[in-house]
């Protein structure tokens, strides 16, 4: 049905509020099924088709959702008894499922060995979740359940009640700062998009998720694509642009997929368009699509890359909030910022800022991945500490390893190490120690990990991604990317650290955008907490880690070694030989160090040194 | 004088149909929106063709009115864009940060032995290009792989051999069971 007023809007929602009454006086069980990406990489789309196909009766309602963020338990789907908190299931099958279902319907009780959420160290127990509260709990492809859940209720208010400049004034009192990386506030950046002059201007969404290790704006799009929507409506509307446009990396088809079903929905309902909600006002969106180009995540390129050029950084200012798409005053903010703007609107600004620290308002989306037993996606109050991210949220390290460094801001960003555990995580103090809140991509390390190692990948990274246009950044990063090779593969230099730290310098204050601009904290902040590790691998000519596979060599511990010649046939290069039930030997020229050999033994024979 | 470019008319009417879908009359309003869609263009093309040589960049050249060098500039500043032809089988290892720090680099490693290419190459017998590829964002997954568009995780490097089977690589002597994660549905 069309959406036309305010009363429209509330008809949908009394309609999917009664029908969800109706379900619970009906004792009809809700079952919800996460199918994000890594849901349907491990089989939730089956589980899905099983479940309907053989468990759809009149007393069940199983309904396709977004990721709820544990992705170490995928995939999941969440039972609700009318009346009961939802079990959560994890690692179920299509078998376990429909035995889940019936346990549910013929004994009214849960599976309780194949619960999940039973667990003491509850992972939304620390966790505050305002930007994915519907993920995992409505289902992104109907319209109608986000409306049940006050979507597009902030769209309404912002058209309705209040002016341009009142939002703007809403968004600046909640302290509301940019989640795409640099933290800019948001409120400021509506403002001067606003006052620009100009007729014709643009919203832009960058949904250019390009930080590694970092998936929040993937699960929201997936798994609330209406949020993002009615925000970039309400920014429309707040800085006078009646075009907005979603820049989306091509490497997320199922958000992708998502997000047009949601637009087209958005639009057959009137919810997008022309005189929304009776208020005169018009909005259009469109998507447009990425090519795998890191730089693009910065503001200019990006859009260079909408106009369909290169996607080439270019000298600020003039910024795009005086001149952006196609020179005309744009706003450009990331997936997860617009997630807020609605929930800001509705519950207010104090509300927000009540939120967080001094300075950084609300929450944070945190990715958590590496070294960790529960990955997942995390969004907890700002302030909260790495400590009660990794050992309570995240459940520690795996395996009985002991904790190295926790690295946030991607390759624009550095390692935090054990003895700042206790810091609490916001904007200014990440930069304090060297890292940055970046997209809040949190990889955690463990012994076994290099630092000098993930310098040398980060670095890799943002040499590839160099755009090129300047020196410093196409150059610059090439000479420390050779260093860094240099001394991963024993054949490091005396000066070779002080040569980084000059380059560095040099790097950072004279590339054109962000990604020069920060490319050498990995390094700087490595050198800065792990330096003994540097001059391990330049003067001991060793790797503490064991994680260099050119500073290693693999050998026969010959005591252990039973001769049972499982390794010598793992050997792709068939270096390992002997006899049956003696001790084997690898010859040290043939051996490619892929430490298959170490992997396949039973007996612990086989050493690295 | 007219210019011919020379290209299989299977590719000239999927390249037409691709314009025409991409291409509203709203934008040919406004010239200066016209290229906005380029990318797009550019994406489909390759989903149909298989990659972006060089006449078929001369001929969205001439259909959209758009210099060669401006597209030639695009296509290969992207690394989405091949203007190779690309094997069979794709297979693109992970290289985020969270597959790295789980060992996806030892993953790649063992594909390039065995596969006796490198990083971009495709296998003489044009089975398989491996790549590396940017954060595919299943990172509880990790280390993750795609072949085609079968997705991998949870991998070790003795993995490796028992994962070309399905794609027409000769069994190892003993099979090991694989994490074949998603399912078509």
């Amino acid at each position: 049905m069309k959406i036309k007023t305010l009363s429209d809007l509330n008809q949908i929602k009394k309609q999917s509020v009664e029908a969800a009454a109706k379900r619970d006086i009906n004792h009809i069980l809700t079952v919800n099924v996460h199918q994000g990406t890594c849901g349907a990489a491990n089989g939730a789309n089956e589980i899905y088709d099983v479940m309907v196909r053989q468990g759809e009766t009149a007393h069940t309602h199983i309904i396709q959702t977004g990721c709820p963020g544990m992705c170490h338990n995928e995939p999941l789907i969440s039972v609700t008894q009318p009346g009961s908190p939802p079990s959560v299931y994890g690692h179920v099958t299509p078998e376990k499922a429909l035995a889940i279902l019936d346990s549910h319907l013929k004994h009214h009780a849960p599976v309780a060995e194949w619960l999940i959420n039973r667990n003491p160290t509850d992972i939304y127990m620390h966790q505050h979740r305002i930007t994915l509260a519907n993920c995992g709990v409505i289902d992104p492809e109907r319209i109608e359940e986000y409306i049940a859940l006050d979507g597009y209720f902030a769209l309404a208010k912002v058209l309705l009640e209040m002016q341009p400049l009142d939002v703007i004034n809403e968004l600046k009192s909640s302290g509301l700062r940019g989640r795409g990386g640099g933290g800019f506030p948001t409120g400021q950046k509506w403002e001067f998009t606003h006052t620009a002059p100009g007729t014709q201007k643009y919203v832009v969404c960058n949904a250019d998720e390009g930080d590694p290790g970092a998936f929040m704006d993937r699960s929201i799009l997936e798994g609330d694509p209406h949020r993002l929507i009615e925000a970039m409506a309400i920014a429309g509307y707040a800085v006078g642009a009646n075009q907005g446009y979603i820049y989306i990396r091509a490497e997320y088809p199922l958000a992708l997929e998502r997000l047009k079903k949601a637009i087209h929905q958005a639009q057959k309902t009137g919810l997008l368009g022309d005189n929304i909600l009776g208020s005169g006002f018009t909005f259009h969106l469109d998507i447009r699509l990425g090519a795998g180009a890191f730089v693009c995540g910065e503001e200019t390129a990006l859009i260079h890359s909408i106009e369909g050029k290169r996607g080439e950084p270019r000298q600020r200012p003039p910024f795009p909030a005086a001149s952006g798409l196609w020179g005309k005053p744009t706003l450009i903010n990331n997936v997860e910022t617009y997630a807020n703007v609605p929930t800001i609107i509705r519950q207010g600004a104090s509300w927000f800022s009540s939120i967080g620290t001094e300075k950084s308002k609300g929450t944070k989306v945190f990715a958590l991945a590496g070294k960790i037993k529960n990955i997942g996606l995390i969004e907890v109050p700002m302030g909260t500490t790495l400590r009660t991210i990794i050992e309570d949220i995240g459940g520690g390290i795996p395996d009985g390893k002991r904790y190295k460094a926790a690295q946030t801001g991607g390759p624009s960003g550095g390692c935090i190490p054990t003895d700042m555990l206790d810091i609490a995580i916001d904007y200014d103090n990440l930069l304090a120690v060297g890292s940055m809140m970046g997209s809040g991509g949190l990889i955690v390390m463990d012994e076994d990990n290099c630092m000098v190692d993930i310098a040398r990948f980060f670095l890799e990274f943002t040499q590839d991604e160099s755009c090129g246009k300047c020196t410093p950044c196409r150059i610059g990063t090439k000479r420390m990317l050779e260093i860094l090779d240099k001394i991963t593969s024993g054949q490091g230099e005396a000066d070779d650290i002080q040569q980084l730290e000059s380059l560095a310098t040099t790097i950072k204050s004279a590339s054109i955008c962000g990604l020069g601009q920060t490319a050498p904290n990995p390094v700087l902040s490595t050198l800065k907490y792990f330096r003994s590790e540097y001059e391990a691998h330049i003067y001991a000519k060793q790797c503490p880690a064991h994680a260099c596979q050119n500073m290693l060599s693999y050998s026969i511990i010959t005591d252990k070694c039973t001769g049972c010649s499982a390794c010598a046939r793992v050997c792709p290069n068939t270096a390992i030989s002997g006899k049956a039930k003696e001790p084997y030997s690898i010859d040290q020229n043939l051996c490619v160090k892929c430490g298959m050999c170490m992997e396949k033994c039973k007996f612990d024979a086989i050493e690295l040194l | 004088m007219p210019y011919i470019i020379d290209i299989e008319p299977e590719w000239s009417f999927a390249i037409d149909r691709i314009v025409a879908a991409n291409t509203t009359p709203k934008e040919y309003q406004k010239p200066s929106q016209q290229s906005s869609s380029l990318i797009q263009i550019l994406e489909q093309t390759q989903r149909e063709i298989g990659y972006l040589p060089e006449n078929v960049q001369a001929y969205l050249a001439d259909k959209l009115n758009i210099p060669l060098s401006e597209i030639y500039g695009v296509t290969t500043f992207y690394s989405l864009f091949s203007t190779e032809p690309v094997g069979k089988h794709l297979i693109s290892v992970c290289m985020g940060t969270a597959c790295y720090v789980k060992g996806a680099g030892e993953i790649f490693a063992e594909f390039e032995r065995r596969l006796n290419i490198k990083a971009g190459q495709t296998t003489e017998d044009r089975l398989f290009t491996l790549d590396a590829c940017r954060c595919l964002g299943a990172c509880g997954l990790a280390p993750v792989l795609t072949i085609d568009d079968q997705v991998y995780g949870r991998l070790t490097p003795s993995d490796v051999p028992d994962l070309l089977v399905p794609y027409g690589r000769e069994a190892s002597k003993k099979n090991k069971k694989i994490h074949i994660l998603n399912t078509e549905s």
